[in-house]
């Protein structure tokens, strides 16, 4: 019996998606979180290309991996900003 | 608890799963009547341009609402924040002053950065021939400006421009929607303007057109977001809007 590389190829990706979402809600570190979040909506991506749906994969690529993480990582630069200065006021 | 009534769930739905051999009846109607009836090469154009028209309406009011949203929420504790930077005084004015990028990654920037709004047009102007369309490209528009706001943190982006261009292809897009109602079957329907040869750049009536204003709203909406986190972060002084 031999699987085809195709749905080889998909399971592994799965596996990463699975892991990264993990990694998401396990992680203590913000910062690694985020990049975490990141690299599944990554993994889905190539997924969404696997499965012959291009146009959901290029907005999942922009959006979900790219413009998204970024904006939490400004947002995390932010809110941390916010408590060094307040720790700064005490 | 939950988690094993999820589990449950889900192994029902895992179970119980048969991929469809066929297509269904909708399916079946936009695959063999969209390429006569629109005109576009991209079924998931056709579908998401004029038939489901409107959701797609519905989909930039919401980015549009929630773009709305996060720069009036940064704003209002911009002001809060200045406020409280003037009683603090300016100890901490140092500590956020920007190092400027290497000669490398300001050169590649400027080389790139063309290209890559470039290939965001290509997209929403392609999205009746080839994947992807207006939000794609809008998105790919807005990753450009995410590099150059990485890359070059001193870089300004008017903000005027932005609010005109965005309301402006807004605005044109409901008015294609409504040229659609007066000359053509309904809101939004692409056939007042011809449909001309099938898999041509201008083909697919008014969809390129639609494409266009979709993508620009979508990019800079989603530009407009990322510069006003960036502004909020980087405690710059209040520049004129």
């Amino acid at each position: 019996m031999s699987i085809p590389v195709l749905t080889l190829l998909t399971i592994i990706l799965c596996i990463g998606i699975l892991v990264g979402g993990l990694l998401a809600v396990l992680l203590d570190s913000m910062l690694s979180a985020v990049i975490s979040a990141g690299l599944a909506s990554l993994f889905a991506s190539v997924v969404y290309v696997v499965l012959a749906a291009p146009d959901v994969a290029m907005t999942e690529a922009s959006i979900g991996s790219g413009l998204t993480t970024m904006i939490f990582l400004y947002a995390i630069r932010k809110t941390q900003n916010k408590n060094a200065s307040s720790v700064e006021e005490k | 608890m939950m988690l094993g009534l999820m589990a449950i769930i889900f192994f029902n739905l895992a179970a119980n799963y048969t991929e469809n051999t066929s297509l269904s009846k909708l399916a079946h109607y936009y695959v063999e009547k969209g390429p006569q009836e629109i005109g576009a090469a991209n079924i998931v154009t056709a579908v998401v341009v004029t038939y489901r028209g409107l959701d797609t309406l519905g989909e930039v009011t919401v980015l549009f609402i929630s773009a709305a949203g996060v720069g009036l929420l940064l704003r209002r504790k911009k002001a809060e924040q200045n406020n409280n930077h003037k009683k603090i005084n300016s100890v901490k004015e140092t500590a956020n002053t920007h190092k400027s990028s290497s000669e490398i990654v300001e050169t590649a920037t400027e080389l790139l950065l063309p290209m890559i709004i470039l290939f965001g047009v290509y997209v929403f102007l392609n999205g009746h021939l080839s994947p992807g369309g207006g939000f794609q490209g809008g998105a790919i528009i807005a990753s450009g400006t995410m590099f150059l706001l990485l890359a070059l943190p001193k870089s300004h982006i008017s903000r005027l421009l932005i609010a005109i261009t965005e309301s402006l292809s807004g605005f044109s897009y409901v008015v294609v929607g409504v040229l659609g109602v007066v000359m053509a079957g309904g809101f939004l329907d692409n056939r007042f303007i011809s449909s001309g040869t099938y898999g041509n750049l201008f083909s697919a009536g008014a969809i390129p057109l639609i494409y266009s204003f979709i993508g620009l709203k979508v990019g800079f909406e989603l530009s407009a977001v990322l510069d006003r986190f960036r502004k909020e972060t980087s405690n710059e002084e209040d520049d004129p809007v």
